[in-house]
């Protein structure tokens, strides 16, 4: 039997406000435990939340971005639960009318495109930690994280492999990077991912019954849960079994997914509207103002590349993953406008080959894209050939000579010899010089050829232009 | 409708509230006649009104992203049961 | 100087006839002497007090005195005040000395008035009788064996028994103007938003609304210019103008409409209660004002309307009470789930797990829509009736309870009877509409009771205005106990 794996994600983005959704604490990643707990995270008796307007515009850019409706208005809930984590006994989020409703995400896996829609983001806030060292057999609660806004953006079931739920992750991270609502660092937890997986034999409408898989802190362990968990749920069935729904949680040393809970001991969360917070009301003319501080989308920003500047779909997919790279690329091109193609391999090549083996980001590149541009310029007017460019952009990274190309090229001695006549001449001396070659090739032997490039490479230290050479030589030998 | 012990054992869970047997007899008692004093609500049709959570129509402020917190952890932790290194210590959390 | 009203007190101490310290020295030495009698205080704090008057006195020095400047008043015990214990009736909090400082003791604080001590309540204002406080009863200076009411209870019998010249009450059903009618004092609720709610612990969020309870409707006015304003820590605050509530006071009542509603008048009322108000009314005619009959044809579904609200967001609101963070955790458990299970089984008194328990059934899967949905839509409807009753009349009176306080144990077993205390109250709370009580006799067993005042949203100076001038007329609010 043939299986179809159905996959729908729910994604929480730590949106980058400084201070809390619903108190005045910072969120600063790695304060030391409870410093940043103030007496609204704590939940002391009396206190109350007030909204964060920044967590409520990036929650609205998000929609705009995905071409969402915002609901206006929006009602913020809570959810019931006891844990040591979560100080009031409830969570305050949203539960019938999120800000965010509706929209979509295109994706592209091996060129093809595929648009996955969202059914709604709504505003939460963070639960703090538990950390499970031994305290004397006890657990020891950290609340700064408490309280963090997060956004829950909540996917249609519409994925159908571990790569297109990778590859859905992975543009969404982008996207919220993109227009700054969330840092995306994965490490400390802005961006997690809870799949929801089901299997059904390929061809069947009906849905399977779905196990969620939570603590998805890496797209590598968001495609290797849904694989461990499609494969499981497929030898249950197979072997005549039913699948429970329940909660899973990834361990990734054992590379598996076990229960964490059964929907039959799930709590029953007793939402209600929180009499605390007042409906929240979005004004379409502060919609309108959020619409114009938003950033040239990477979608549009992707398909201007392949009309404007002929890029490939894959390079201007590869240029547009994060805003960052894009304006990079684009103030290289800005500069020659004629080279796009040129410049994106540079770009995609040595820069990003360099930043990775860096470990550092675009935006702590040492080449500036006036730099890069500048070398780019150089090689396509014939000044360096491809090889002498190479040495250039080295020591370019390295910063020497104040990052001046054309200095560089001189100091380095790295100009091509294009001048026709000195070639001429150069290729003259290295054929009486070379007889017996030269007699090779007219006889037939190709590699002849290569070998006197060589020689004549050789005597000008790799400085002739190769097509030059090429075309002189060919020229001499056929006469 | 009438509510058993089940019932007011199953809430109390949910509630996190311990309840032995007797005390969820002698509370199934009152909650019934509090139920029953409830239960008049539905002899009124109100299938064309909206449900009103706030006394007044107005909405929801919003306050600037600013930080406005200081750090009070020792104070706040002055009234803790239980803490150390800076955390809350609870009985185990498994997960 | 016990039995001067708050107004003459403020008078006195602008007039430098007596200082700050002084008087809270004496109210101090009162409150010391005559508690245990009435056990009106949970705590008392002299050394927190006498620094506060100190502070005070410089301040009149100064010449930077307002009306409240040095004026002992009584803090129920649902406010917190950094430094003080505040334990909102409960053994969950018998531990819980407070970090911070309620927007309404800050008020307070800022004008210079004494926090003369935190005063007893119904534990987690839940109750009608003062009797579920953890910290023991409360008595009702009129007559030691019966209640004072609640959940103020506290506060009322500390202002009846002349051991503060003001006290803070907080009111969900009816729990300013209930003990306030049982003890024979004036208070009022006032509108839904206008008095801060941080720092006040939550009984039920969208009823709760704190307000002053004294003597009479002038010293009301006075504490009512302290407390409220406009809070940006409580997200149902409301931003307003800044009024003197006192600026009317004086005017004449003639032409006011008074709407009497009909079905407060049916069955339930006592005879005594009834006789009372009439009277009461007779002096309004008197003053010039005229009485006409309106109808609150969803009255009768107050009740069971609050028994499904309120408990609910209790229910919730009580959750963050797990022996975590604070408060009261048990001695001996086996797990996390037991721990939180025992603590809050030990730390909560019956009525308050009685409350959790049918807020988290009416919120439960199910039944959501049967009862809070439900109780949501007739809150609508019951906020209709009083719309178009304004329509008829300018204020509407009634009687504040259906009977005088009740003895002492008299209704503590049987919860249904005790609820319906608030019939006449939980109207204000579910509409947000300002209410007040104002003493107009004495009943059976020379119990005293309460005239009920509700107004339309906002006519708080008004509502005061109509109960001063029949305070200039009647000297009921002056009848002492002591």
């Amino acid at each position: 039997m043939q299986w179809e794996i159905v996959i729908g994600l729910e994604v929480h983005a730590q949106l980058s406000t400084r201070s809390k959704i619903f108190s005045g604490a910072s969120t600063a990643y790695g304060a030391a435990p409870n410093t940043q707990a103030c007496v609204i995270d704590l939940a002391l008796p009396g206190v109350l939340p007030v909204l964060n307007k920044g967590a409520v515009e990036r929650a609205i850019k998000l929609g705009l971005a995905v071409g969402a409706k915002i609901n206006s208005p929006s009602i913020f809930a809570r959810k019931n639960y006891f844990y040591p984590d979560l100080p009031k006994g409830y969570q305050i989020s949203q539960f019938e009318l999120p800000v965010v409703q509706g929209g979509s995400i295109r994706i592209q896996v091996n060129g093809i495109e595929k648009e996955i829609r969202l059914t709604r983001a709504h505003l939460e806030e963070d639960a703090g930690k538990s950390l499970h060292e031994d305290f004397h057999g006890m657990s020891g609660i950290d609340l700064n994280r408490a309280g963090t806004p997060l956004l829950e953006i909540v996917s249609e079931p519409d994925m159908r492999s571990s790569t297109e739920a990778v590859t859905y992750a992975k543009t969404l991270h982008s996207l919220v990077r993109w227009i700054g609502i969330c840092d995306g660092n994965m490490q400390e937890g802005s961006f997690r991912c809870d799949a929801n997986v089901s299997v059904r034999p390929l061809g069947s409408e009906k849905l399977g019954t779905r196990c969620e898989i939570k603590n998805l802190n890496s797209f590598r362990f968001l495609e290797k849960a849904i694989d461990f968990e499609a494969r499981r749920q497929i030898e249950i069935i197979e072997e005549g079994g039913t699948i429970r729904q329940e909660t899973r949680l990834y361990d990734a040393n054992k590379d598996e997914t076990r229960t964490m809970r059964t929907k039959e001991d799930a709590n029953d969360y007793r939402y209600f509207p929180d009499p605390d917070l007042l409906p929240l009301e979005i004004p379409s003319m502060w919609i309108d103002q959020l619409k114009a501080t938003l950033p040239e989308l990477p979608e549009a920003r992707r398909s201007r590349y392949i009309s404007e500047f002929g890029l490939s779909a894959y390079d201007a997919g590869v240029l547009t993953s994060t805003r960052e790279l894009a304006d990079y690329f684009e103030s290289t091109v800005k500069q020659l406008p004629a080279q796009a193609k040129l410049c994106a391999n540079w770009i995609m090549g040595e820069i990003s080959g360099q930043l990775n083996k860096e470990g550092i980001e675009i935006t702590d590149c040492p080449v500036a894209s006036i730099q890069l541009a500048a070398l780019i310029a150089r090689i396509s007017d014939g000044t360096i050939s491809g090889k002498a460019a190479k040495i250039v952009f080295e020591s370019l990274w390295q910063g020497e000579l104040n990052q001046d190309v054309d200095a560089i090229i001189e100091t380095k001695g790295l100009k091509q010899i294009s001048d026709g006549g000195a070639i001429e001449k150069l290729v003259d001396e290295v054929l009486a010089a070379n007889a017996q070659q030269v007699a090779d090739y007219r006889n037939g032997k190709e590699k002849a050829f290569n070998s006197l490039i060589g020689q004549i490479m050789k005597a000008t230290q790799g400085k002739a232009n190769p097509a030059h050479v090429n075309a002189i030589l060919k020229k001499k030998l056929g006469g | 409708m009438t509510l058993t012990v089940n019932d007011v054992k199953r809430i109390a869970d949910l509630a996190y509230i311990e309840i032995d047997k007797d005390e969820a007899e002698a509370t199934l008692t009152q909650l019934s006649g509090i139920f029953n004093l409830i239960e008049t609500m539905q002899a009124v049709d109100t299938s064309s009104v909206e449900p009103m959570s706030h006394a007044q129509s107005v909405v929801q402020r919003l306050r600037e992203d600013e930080v406005t917190e200081t750090d009070q952890r020792e104070l706040c932790q002055s009234i803790a049961p239980q803490v150390e290194a800076g955390l809350y210590l609870v009985p185990q959390v498994i997960e | 100087m016990f039995n001067a009203s708050l107004k003459q007190l403020s008078d006195q101490l602008a007039e430098k006839k007596i200082s700050s310290t002084e008087l809270t020295t004496e109210f101090l030495k009162r409150i010391k002497q005559l508690n245990s009698e009435y056990n009106a205080f949970i705590t008392v704090n002299e050394e927190m007090s006498l620094d506060q008057a100190r502070s005070a006195d410089q301040m009149i020095a100064a010449g930077q005195a307002s009306a409240l400047t040095g004026i002992p008043i009584a803090q129920k015990d649902i406010f917190c005040a950094k430094g003080w214990l505040t334990t909102c009736g409960s053994k969950m909090l018998s531990n819980f000395v407070s970090p911070y400082d309620a927007g309404v003791i800050e008020r307070f604080n800022q004008v210079g008035a004494i926090n003369i001590g935190k005063t007893n309540m119904d534990e987690f204002a839940m109750g009608s009788s003062n009797e579920t406080s953890y910290y023991g009863l409360v008595k009702n200076p009129w007559d030691l064996s019966a209640v004072p009411g609640g959940s103020s209870g506290g506060a009322a019998s500390a202002v009846a028994a002349r051991l503060a010249p003001g006290a803070t009450g907080t009111d969900t059903g009816g729990s300013i103007r209930q003990p306030a009618a049982l003890c024979g004092i004036s208070g009022i609720k006032p509108t839904y938003g206008l008095v801060s709610r941080y720092g006040m612990i939550a009984f039920a969020s969208s009823l709760d609304q704190g307000g002053p309870m004294a003597r009479s409707a002038e010293d009301l006015a006075l504490m009512l210019n302290v407390m409220v304003g406009f809070d940006p820590r409580d997200s149902t605050s409301l931003q307003r103008k800044v009024e003197d509530y006192a600026r009317d006071l004086q005017k004449p009542l003639s032409g006011l409409r008074i709407g009497l509603p009909k079905e407060y008048f049916a069955e339930g009322m006592s005879k005594d209660v009834e006789c009372a108000i009439e009277k009461a009314l007779d002096e309004y005619r008197k003053l010039g004002a005229e009485t006409v009959e309106i109808s609150l044809p969803n009255a009768s579904l107050s009740i069971p309307v609050y028994y499904v609200l309120a408990p609910a967001e209790a229910s919730s609101n009580l959750s963050r009470f797990d022996g975590v963070r604070y408060g009261h955790r048990a001695k001996s458990y086996s797990d996390l789930g037991d721990m939180y299970r025992k603590s809050r089984a030990e730390g909560f008194g019956p009525e308050v797990k009685r409350r959790i328990l049918i807020g988290t059934y009416v919120l439960s899967h199910g039944y959501y829509d049967a009862y809070y949905i439900k109780a949501q839509k007739l809150r609508r409807l019951i906020a209709q009736d009083f719309t178009q009753a304004y329509q008829q009349c300018d204020i509407i009176m009634g009687p504040t309870t259906p009977t005088v306080a009740f003895n002492l144990g008299e209704k503590s077993g049987d919860p249904i009877q005790m609820y319906l205390s608030d019939i006449y109250t939980s109207a204000a709370n579910l509409t947000g509409l300002p209410a007040m009580s104002i003493p107009v006799g004495f009943g059976n067993k020379n119990r005293p009771i309460g005239l009920h005042i509700i107004g339309n949203y906002f006519m708080e100076a008004q509502m005061l205005n109509v109960a001063h001038q029949y305070q200039q007329v009647t000297d009921w609010h002056l009848k002492s106990p002591v």
